[in-house]
């Protein structure tokens, strides 16, 4: 039984035990129901082996929306722990573990796949193509990051959760104070599906670069295909920071390295520096598309084009530029001079300009446009103000001067959750809304998605802009209680009421999918929101092959010309179409890695070894497998196009 | 005959040869820990643009651009980091 003593948890609980029995109960469900339903060979044929951009699209907005009801369900802890002073809810080990998870999980493993799965089913509609330029590396992506985010959750169930913050600062992170596996979790959980990412990274420049429909020039691209472009610029230049970082950290824990120890001539500080190196071009990452997206929906809805389109273009890539350059300022206080600290001051305060050039743009877009207030043109104008007033506070926190007074304080929260929640978060609920007739052949409702949206814009004030005070107060983050004379206490109740009120938001959300599913009209057509680019120009569903004919692109808008000005979008014959074969390799091999990672956590060296040669060996088999992909005949497509209605034109 | 003698990757081979022994007198020569790392870091990086160009065989296909690109973007990323942590850690600490 020695053996499995370190499986245990360190700091239980009834909740973690609950915890348990609820996740057996549910493996046990889902197991029973896939047998009793006769699914598994529908689940293994159309979802496990696919490569298919759009199905690994709707597979990472599914993953992301679960997350975010994990991550959302530590937030509500946080808030209800800190609602009243010194309260005893949660004591600190549990609240460290949840603070961690919390950032861990709603960065990694939900804004992340939330916006690579709009890229996925978005990029390769928008410029015309059948599938991203290596289907079946989509397909390994996805499942390293499903699996590195498994790992990440079973965490506290097995071993304990880690609980030295996101961002797992060394020396804490280090074996000294911190003894449990939780932090093992973190860095081999992360350095999985960091791979995964990393690979995205490389297929997405690649498609975009390569892929283009003729005549779809750099300078014609959608503005969400260019923030992709840039966005995966970013990760292929700043993950392998990370996957050195998180290699050097990993050393340290098991190998008993001196990377980042405080003796030995280890230096603790330069975890800080290489994560930020990683940690800063990774927010931009986040927020790059989440910008093309509301770029296109305040096109749409504005019924105008985009303003501004070469200034978007290059305030993007100003941006790229400039938020390699900027990381020291996440630890001005650290203890260098005055020389750095300005030059990484100046270089976030300029970051300001062109994201001021790009809410200038959508507000020209907006101006004397034809405004339909749909649900995602709402999230749009919602982020507009809400974004901005996180913009500022940002440049306020970018002075170093004055950063030693907000530096870990309420304030610092208050300040990144302002530009993640209306920035990234309502973006991807935006484009949920926007894309959902797209990817599911009907409309969530108007009504209740209003309702969504106010609950989440007004819980959102509620819940962060009393930080903002507490914060310069100084209440530090990160602190699990605080005494009542410290009069943080009413402000804080407050928080915790927004944050329930945007719990009642996604709640909403989970009952408009239902409410829809039931109710909604399926006969929309393919373009229900009168859009203007490639994507809303094939059918709903979307056929496998995407477009039975390649469109012809003249312009940045070529549906809407298609519509408005006679541009003939698909002027080829029909033309029988390749496509990539299925494979369950990415499958196989992510769940390798995943024993692979588990056994890491735990130091179980033979399991580790033996799952090392597991992955040599799916690679080997990938080298010496003959793989030309398939056709689809003419007859096929045509039969195809009339079930949906009939071949475009 | 002359033009199947692969004399470039001959060439590259006594080079990178000569590359190793340098790295490896580090070991045997009684060498302060600036000057021994300086060598390593500086006979490390020639070795790898070495194997890239004569056993790699990059600049020998249409897209040399993007390889020897790619090449250039990794430098100016490694030395972004490495200069700024220098920069915080070393020379304004």
């Amino acid at each position: 039984m020695e053996f499995f003593e370190r499986f245990a948890i360190p700091h239980p609980s009834p909740a973690i035990y609950a915890s348990m029995v609820v996740i057996a109960l549910t493996v046990v469900a889902i197991i029973a129901g896939l047998t009793y339903f006769k699914k598994w060979g529908y689940l293994w044929r159309e979802w496990l082996t696919t490569v298919d951009h759009k199905r690994l699209g709707l597979m990472y907005i599914i993953s992301a929306i679960l997350m975010l009801f994990r991550g959302g369900v530590d937030a509500i802890m946080m808030r209800a722990q800190l609602a009243t002073p010194d309260s005893k809810l949660l004591d600190a080990q549990h609240y460290n573990e949840i603070f961690t998870t919390h950032g861990v999980v709603m960065i990694m493993f939900m804004a992340m796949p939330f916006i690579f799965g709009f890229m996925n089913y978005i990029v390769p509609l928008q410029i015309g193509a059948r599938d991203v330029a290596f289907p079946r590396l989509n397909a390994i992506s996805f499942w390293l990051f499903f699996m590195g985010a498994m790992l990440f959750n079973i965490s506290f169930v097995i071993g304990g959760s880690p609980d030295a913050g996101w961002t797992s600062y060394f020396p804490l992170a280090g074996t000294d104070f911190s003894e449990s596996v939780g932090t093992n979790y973190y860095m081999i959980a992360l350095q999985i599906s960091g791979l995964g990412s990393l690979m995205t990274g490389i297929n997405m420049i690649t498609t975009i670069l390569k892929m283009r429909a003729p005549g779809m020039t750099l300078m014609k691209m959608p503005m969400f295909t260019w923030s992709t472009l840039v966005a995966n610029l970013i990760i292929v230049t700043v993950f392998p920071v990370l996957t050195v970082a998180l290699a050097m950290g990993t050393m340290d824990r098991l190998f008993a390295t001196n990377f980042f120890t405080s003796s030995n001539g280890g230096m603790d500080m330069l975890w800080a520096n290489l994560f930020w190196v990683w940690g800063h071009p990774e927010v931009y990452i986040l927020i790059l598309p989440a910008f093309g997206i509301y770029s296109e929906i305040i096109s749409t809805f504005s019924s105008k084009n985009l303003y501004g389109y070469t200034s978007m273009v290059a305030s993007m890539v100003i941006i790229s530029v400039l938020s390699c350059l900027v990381w020291a300022h996440h630890f001005f206080t650290m203890g260098q001079g005055a020389a750095s600290n300005s030059f990484f001051s100046i270089t976030t305060m300029a970051i300001a300009v062109p994201t001021g050039v790009k809410i200038f743009n959508w507000l020209f877009t907006m101006w004397k446009g034809k405004i339909r207030f749909t649900v995602p043109m709402l999230y749009s104008i919602g982020f507009i103000p809400l974004f901005t007033i996180g913009g500022v506070t940002g440049v306020m926190l970018a002075m170093s001067a004055a950063d030693y007074q907000y530096h870990n304080t309420m304030f610092l929260v208050a300040h990144f959750h302002n530009t993640i929640i209306p920035g990234v978060v309502f973006a991807m609920l935006a484009g949920l809304t926007y894309y959902w007739p797209k990817m599911f052949g009907f409309m969530l409702n108007e009504r209740i998605g209003k309702w969504t949206f106010w609950a989440l814009s007004i819980g959102f004030v509620l819940a962060f802009f009393p930080m903002y005070i507490t914060g310069l107060d100084g209440q530090a983050r990160r602190m699990y209680t605080y005494s009542e004379s410290t009069g943080f206490g009413p402000l804080n109740m407050l928080s915790f009421i927004g944050a329930g009120i945007m719990a009642i938001g996604f709640v909403l959300i989970v009952y408009n999918i239902y409410y829809s599913i039931r109710y909604a009209p399926r006969n929309i057509g393919s373009d229900p929101w009168d859009a203007r680019t490639l994507e809303w120009a094939t059918h709903t569903p979307v056929p496998e092959y995407n477009f039975a004919i390649t469109p012809a692109v003249n312009s940045i808008e070529p549906f809407w010309d298609a519509k408005k000005k006679k541009h003939v979008l698909f002027p080829e014959p029909l033309k029988k179409i390749h496509m990539p074969n299925n494979s369950g390799m990415p499958f196989i091999l992510s769940a390798i890695f995943f024993v692979w990672g588990f056994s890491f956590v735990f130091a179980i060296w033979p399991l580790l070894i033996i799952s090392t040669l597991g992955i040599f060996a799916c690679l080997a088999c990938r080298s010496f497998e003959n793989d030309h992909g398939h056709y689809i005949s003419l007859e096929e497509i045509e039969e195809t196009e009339e079930k949906l209605g009939g071949a475009k034109k | 005959m002359k033009e199947l003698f692969p004399a470039k990757q001959v060439m590259g081979f006594v080079f990178s040869l000569i590359l190793t022994a340098i790295a490896l007198l580090v070991y045997f020569l009684d060498l302060s820990f600036t000057a021994g790392l300086t060598i390593l870091v500086v006979t490390a990086f020639i070795q790898a643009l070495l194997q890239l160009v004569v056993f790699m065989h990059a600049g020998e296909t249409k897209d040399k651009w993007a390889i020897y690109g790619n090449v250039y973007f990794m430098i100016l990323i490694a030395m972004i980091t490495i200069f700024g942590t220098l920069f915080l850690f070393v020379w304004d600490m």
